[in-house]
């Protein structure tokens, strides 16, 4: 099979899947999960084969795998649509198909397969338990399983076709067909617990906010279309002239050129998928979904899809524009709300006591991490950043997961529902009872810190600071300098809290480790989370730099028109990225160490007033409420019900009395008195007909065909006299 | 001579309405058979005459009829389809159809509903095929006169009159304005060539001058657009839906809005071109303030009709705002958007329906849990939120995306204004899913919710089928509308 069929088929084995779940296997539990994962496995198999194809190719980048067909006949020629694997989308594709095939395997022991159903679940719930007796006849309380269990994977197996299939598209329009998918799936996923009234809303807060980007993305998609004729990335993005045509086109807006407005709308698609602020507010919310594998999602994999399209459309962002000069409109709106949110979102992310929403606010953070360098034009920082994030996202992600369950077991245990299994305050001392969970984490932990040398976050993050410091964007480079030194400390507060120390209640002593189906995958994110850095190491660093040739770089780089080329080596970024992340560690370290049950966080003295605005993330979610919710709310139920009945009908209802007023005085007036005198057949019914027509608001069929027949008549009798 | 298709597709169901109303009263399930019967050779015909348009798009139009009839006044029966046309022919046989498998258990004189039903077919299908002006508005008068019997007699009680009247008054009154136009133009051209003529062939090619068309665009395109629900007409449309029958909602906003945009895009633009492109500014406007007013409205009502009835206006809306753009993509978006939406409506239609048959309640806070035993209206109407979200890979993103690639041209601050209402979409459906479908079905339900019928499963698994096909498969479609569409923009740059 040539590698272009094998690049075709990577989506389908998932969405098979679905529909078999859907259809077929949804009443047993075990095949559901076999279904599911054998296709995930199928996909991660065509994926890794099209990886290390597209590896052994010398100078890949000049030369891609892409296959299209003719979907849509335009006139002359077609729309086509199609798959392609260049550079960029290989190392995408490597990270999707592993993360992907570890939620699959970490799903089943998530949602407890193999544990007897719950004593009263219901659909729609999370699973609350189910008493067993053993062989002693000593009943236990123990994890139940999932009651809608095939129905999740087959959610979760549409998801994974959304995010195939927006990987392999060769352009801007499947691209988006995957991205709806995947908006979709999250919409589904999050409300997957549908009976929980939280978990409803946030499936439509982010169904809504997302779609909110998505409109102006598909602007920018049509307009971009009516422009060039096509949405093929070969056709616009690696097209000299087309580019330089889009780049001198006026924009009707804002004085922008067209390629700057065009990519601001996508952008703007950007920030919903990828949480940017201003429209972030969905993405905590998302961990109201199954924990944590919908987490993952909205974590690892499906927000990556929005940086992933910026990347992806990067030459028409940067048409006409040479990394190093100053930057364009539409860049210095990318960079800032890139900069702004990583900063944002590390400072929300100090004040949280979900060990969730920890990572949620770290995800924006790392995000805008991202964006911030291609907004300064650093494509291959930006690239390396989201694959090393996703492997160690999706590590902490699972780990969080792994925690969650443990406590979980412990409130099974104690029969306490009160206590907040996901609120860090109450674990502590978990590192004994769940080591592989902890070891994990610590490792997921530190590569998000920026730990130095070892971790592959360290190589990422330290390549944006250089780019920024070398291109001489202070502003950015200091943004992202302190939301990394808050990162290292936030992550260091949530291992402390989480791990070290003693247990602070009951259910944290009696957390266990979870199955192997949850460590395993761990186990194997931990080997990415620290060994993919060293893939990626700049050439000229000091020492080790060059012992092995910077393969991301040339790879990945190779993507483009114009290879960037490397940065030469300064110390000031290195020794910035070494303070922040061993200070922040360090601090986090020594702040929360001594942290007991029931004390005010350490934080709250020291921030006064800002504490509790950061623990409700700066009041966005009121505001919006006030700004938006309200007044759309407003408009629809006063403004415009008025208008529609009051005024459009009321106008109608007027004329229709004044037509039967008008008929009643001439019944009553001429007809009655003057005709009726003269012909003399008065009728007392009719009058009392005509009475009856008053009160109908709109009357009788006749007296109005009567109407409009007259009109008709007069109107014509004025037209045979015009001409 | 060859085989007179057309006609027969226009009159089989205008013969089985006669025919109907010759049986006797007793006889309930004959009539139904006879129904669905011509019903489905109709579909077959029309079926058919898409294909052979399908695999021979022109611009002209196809298997032309003409049959002098009064040649003293220039009147002939003239018939023919073209790529615009021929989808909408197509789509009234669909609607058809699945309208006599869902309105299976009409038990209240059942031969007089079905034979209004038929007339009222003969009607739609007799517009979309009339190259005859005088035709034209003889079928468009026998469109939506049934419509007041139909909604006044086997209505929702509590408003069937109000609403059968406010709709007859509406549609009659905005016809009189347009057939006022017609008789100018017959008179203008009679001036000019000295002939009399109905033949909008002939009529295209008269040459009215510029203050003529001036005058009279304005009154033609919106009389008829009134019966595509513009603003400030729209009104009768929401309040007929929430009153008629379920069988007759699905014709209603299916095919009989089409009607309105379909009979100004063919009388008003094609006829008036300089017209159109002075005036389009204020059509432009109309449309865009369809667009977004109609979704706000839908968003708080809280009968499901409703909710159908105002989304029906603002899509309808964009058929408008895609036909004012006189661009390419904008008017092959409005085309296609007739035919998905018709689709899409009479699901959401049918769908409603169902529910309330048996819950024999459409308000949303009422309802609940019903996705539990309705499966297959649930998922049907899933299927049909996301068509009315634009999802790509079902027919609404197919249509509306030329739509909004058209009217970005004209205006990218409409456009942007526009897509708010996609947004808005995506909130209400996503509330009457949530709500209706999902969520705690409440206690005095349970358990008299019954199954339905096979025969409506075929209604809506055909209608999803076709939403689907269009979505992933546009070259079905695309290339017979986008050769009609040419026709028009000749006219258009030729005038």
């Amino acid at each position: 099979m040539s590698i272009e069929n094998i690049i075709w088929l990577i989506p389908l084995p998932p969405l098979l899947a679905f529909f078999l779940i859907v259809l077929f296997t949804n009443k047993n539990k075990a095949l559901s999960h076999s279904v599911g994962v054998f296709a995930a496995f199928l996909s991660f198999v065509g994926s890794m084969v099209v990886f290390f194809r597209a590896l052994g190719i010398h100078e890949f980048g000049k030369e891609i795998f892409a296959s299209s067909i003719e979907w849509l006949p335009t006139g002359t020629s077609y729309l086509k649509i199609g798959v392609q694997i260049d550079p960029i989308s290989a190392v995408v594709l490597f990270f999707v198909s592993i993360t992907i095939l570890m939620i699959f395997i970490y799903s089943v022991g998530y949602h407890n397969y193999g544990q007897p159903a719950g004593d009263h679940d219901h659909k729609g719930l999370p699973p609350h338990g189910a008493t067993v007796t053993d062989e002693h006849g000593h009943s236990h309380t123990v994890l139940s399983v999932e009651p809608m269990y095939s129905r999740f994977f087959a959610f979760l197996a549409l998801f994974a076709f959304g995010m195939y299939t927006l990987v392999v598209s060769d352009n801007l329009l499947t691209l988006f067909v995957g991205w709806e998918v995947m908006g979709l799936c999250s919409y589904l996923l999050i409300g997957f617990w549908y009976a929980k009234p939280s978990a409803r809303d946030a499936a439509v807060k982010a169904f809504m906010t997302t779609r909110v980007g998505d409109v102006f993305m598909l602007l920018g998609l049509a307009y971009l279309y009516s422009l060039t004729g096509t949405l093929g990335y070969r056709e616009i993005f690696y097209n000299e002239e087309t580019l330089h045509m889009l780049a001198t086109t006026a924009a009707p807006l804002f004085g922008m050129s067209a390629s700057g407005l065009i990519a601001l709308l996508l952008f703007i698609g950007t920030v919903g998928k990828s949480a940017q602020w201003p429209l972030h507010i969905w993405l905590p919310d998302a961990m109201e979904g199954p924990t944590p594998v919908s987490a993952m999602i909205h974590a690892a994999t499906m927000v990556s899809a929005g940086v992933y399209m910026v990347i992806r459309i990067f030459p028409l962002l940067t048409a006409d524009w040479h990394h190093g000069e100053p930057l364009t409109t539409t860049l210095t709106i990318v960079a800032f709300i890139g900069s702004f949110t990583a900063l944002f979102a590390a400072t929300i992310a100090l004040a949280q006591n979900d060990i969730k929403k920890v990572l949620a606010y770290s995800t924006i953070s790392q995000l805008g991490f991202m964006i911030a360098a291609l907004g300064i034009g650093a494509y291959v920082a930006a690239a390396f950043h989201l694959v090393t994030h996703a492997f160690f996202k999706a590590l902490l992600f699972l780990g969080s997961g792994s925690v969650i369950h443990g406590m979980e077991h412990g409130v099974m245990h104690t029969g306490d529902h009160h206590v907040d299994p996901q609120d860090m305050k109450n674990m502590g001392g978990l590192a004994k009872k769940m080591p592989i969970t902890f070891w994990t984490f610590v490792i997921g932990g530190f590569a998000l810190s920026g730990f130095p040398l070892v971790t592959a976050g360290f190589w990422s993050k330290d390549e944006i600071l250089a780019d920024a410091f070398a291109n001489g964007h202070w502003a950015v480079f200091a943004t992202l300098a302190i939301a990394a030194l808050m990162t290292a400390f936030y992550t260091m507060r949530q291992i402390t809290l989480t791990f070290l120390g003693e247990p602070r209640t009951k259910e944290a002593e009696h957390a266990s480790e979870t199955p192997w189906t949850m460590t395993t995958p761990l186990v194997i994110l931990s080997v990415f989370a620290v060994g993919y850095g060293w893939v990626g190491i700049p050439e000229h660093f000091p020492a080790i730099g060059g012992l092995m040739p910077n393969w991301f770089h040339h790879f990945v780089g190779a993507t483009l028109l114009h290879e960037a080329e490397a940065l030469e080596f300064a110390w000031p970024p290195l020794l910035t990225s070494l303070v922040v992340a061993l200070g922040g560690l360090g601090l986090g370290w020594f702040v929360y160490k001594d942290y007991k049950a029931g004390q005010p966080d350490p934080l709250e003295k020291p921030l006064g007033a800002l504490y509790p605005v950061l623990q409700n993330k700066y009041y966005f979610d009121e505001l919006y409420m006030a700004l938006f919710v309200k007044p759309m709310n407003w408009v629809s139920e006063v403004f415009t019900p008025a208008m529609d009945r009051n005024v459009i009908d009321g106008i109608l209802h007027f004329v229709s009395r004044s037509a039967l007023f008008i008929g009643h005085s001439l019944r009553n007036y001429i007809d009655k008195p003057i005709i009726n005198e003269l012909i003399g057949d008065g009728s007392a019914e009719v009058v009392w007909k005509a009475q009856a027509i008053k009160v109908i608001q709109t009357g009788r069929a006749q007296s109005y065909l009567l109407g409009s027949v007259s009109a008709f008549l007069v109107i014509v009798a004025v037209l045979y006299y015009f001409f | 001579m060859q085989f007179p298709i057309i006609s027969i597709i226009v009159f089989t169901p205008l013969v089985a309405a006669v025919i109907m109303l010759m049986m006797s009263k007793e006889a309930k399930t004959e009539v139904r058979v006879l129904a669905l019967a011509a019903a489905v050779f109709d579909l077959i015909l029309s079926g058919w005459l898409y294909f052979q348009v399908y695999a021979n798009p022109t611009t002209a139009y196809q298997f032309i009829e003409k049959v002098a009839w009064l040649p003293i006044l220039g009147i002939s029966y003239h018939v023919g389809v073209d790529g615009i046309s021929a989808p909408m022919v197509l789509l009234t046989g669909i609607v058809m159809f699945t309208g006599v498998l869902i309105s299976w258990g009409v038990d209240d004189r059942p031969r007089e509903f079905f034979a209004f039903l038929f007339l009222l077919a003969g009607g739609v299908f007799g517009v979309f095929v009339s190259l005859d002006l005088f035709m034209l508005f003889f079928f468009y008068e026998i469109a939506v006169f049934p419509m007041y019997l139909l909604i006044a007699i086997w209505g929702w009680k509590v408003t069937r009159e109000y609403a059968a009247m406010k709709l007859t008054l509406y549609l009659f009154i905005g016809s009189v304005f347009a057939l006022v136009g017609a008789l100018a133009m017959y008179y203008a051209n009679y001036q000019m060539h000295g002939v009399l003529t109905f033949d909008m062939l002939e009529l295209e090619k008269a040459g009215f001058s510029s203050a003529f068309q001036y005058i009279w665009f304005m009154p033609v395109f919106m009389g008829f657009a009134v019966l595509g629900g513009i603003f400030p007409f729209h009104n009768w449309s929401p309040d007929g839906h929430v009153a008629a029958p379920t069988a007759v909602s699905m014709f209603h906003a299916g095919v009989l809005m089409k009607l309105g945009a379909f009979a100004a895009l063919r009388v008003g633009i094609m006829l008036l071109p300089e017209g159109a492109k002075q005036w389009g500014w204020l059509i432009f406007g109309f449309a865009m303030v369809n667009v977004v007013y109609g979704a706000f409205i839908a968003m708080i009502q809280t009968d499901m009709k409703y909710v159908i009835g105002f989304s029906s206006v603002s899509h309808m809306g964009l058929v408008s705002l895609g036909f004012a753009t006189l661009n390419r993509e904008g008017m092959i978006g409005a085309s296609l958007q007739m035919f998905s939406h018709g689709v899409m409506t009479a699901l959401f239609f049918a769908a409603v329906g169902m529910v309330y048959d048996r819950a024999h309640t459409r308000q949303i806070p009422e309802l609940g849990g019903m996705s539990k035993p309705l499966p297959w209206v649930a998922v049907a109407f899933i299927i049909g939120s996301l068509v009315s979200m634009g999802m790509p890979g079902f027919s609404g993103f197919v249509a509306e995306f030329p739509i909004f690639m058209g009217v970005w041209q004209v205006s990218s601050i409409a456009a942007i204004v526009a897509s708010i209402s996609i947004v808005i979409t995506a909130a209400y459906v996503l509330l009457v899913v949530r709500k209706a479908f999902f969520g705690d079905m409440p206690e005095h339900l349970e358990g008299h919710i019954t199954p339905i019928r096979p025969l409506d499963k075929v209604a809506l698994v055909t209608l999803c089928l076709l939403m689907i096909t269009l979505g992933t498969l546009p070259g079905v479609m695309v290339p017979m509308v986008s050769q009609g569409v040419e026709n028009v923009l000749r006219i258009l740059g030729g005038a």
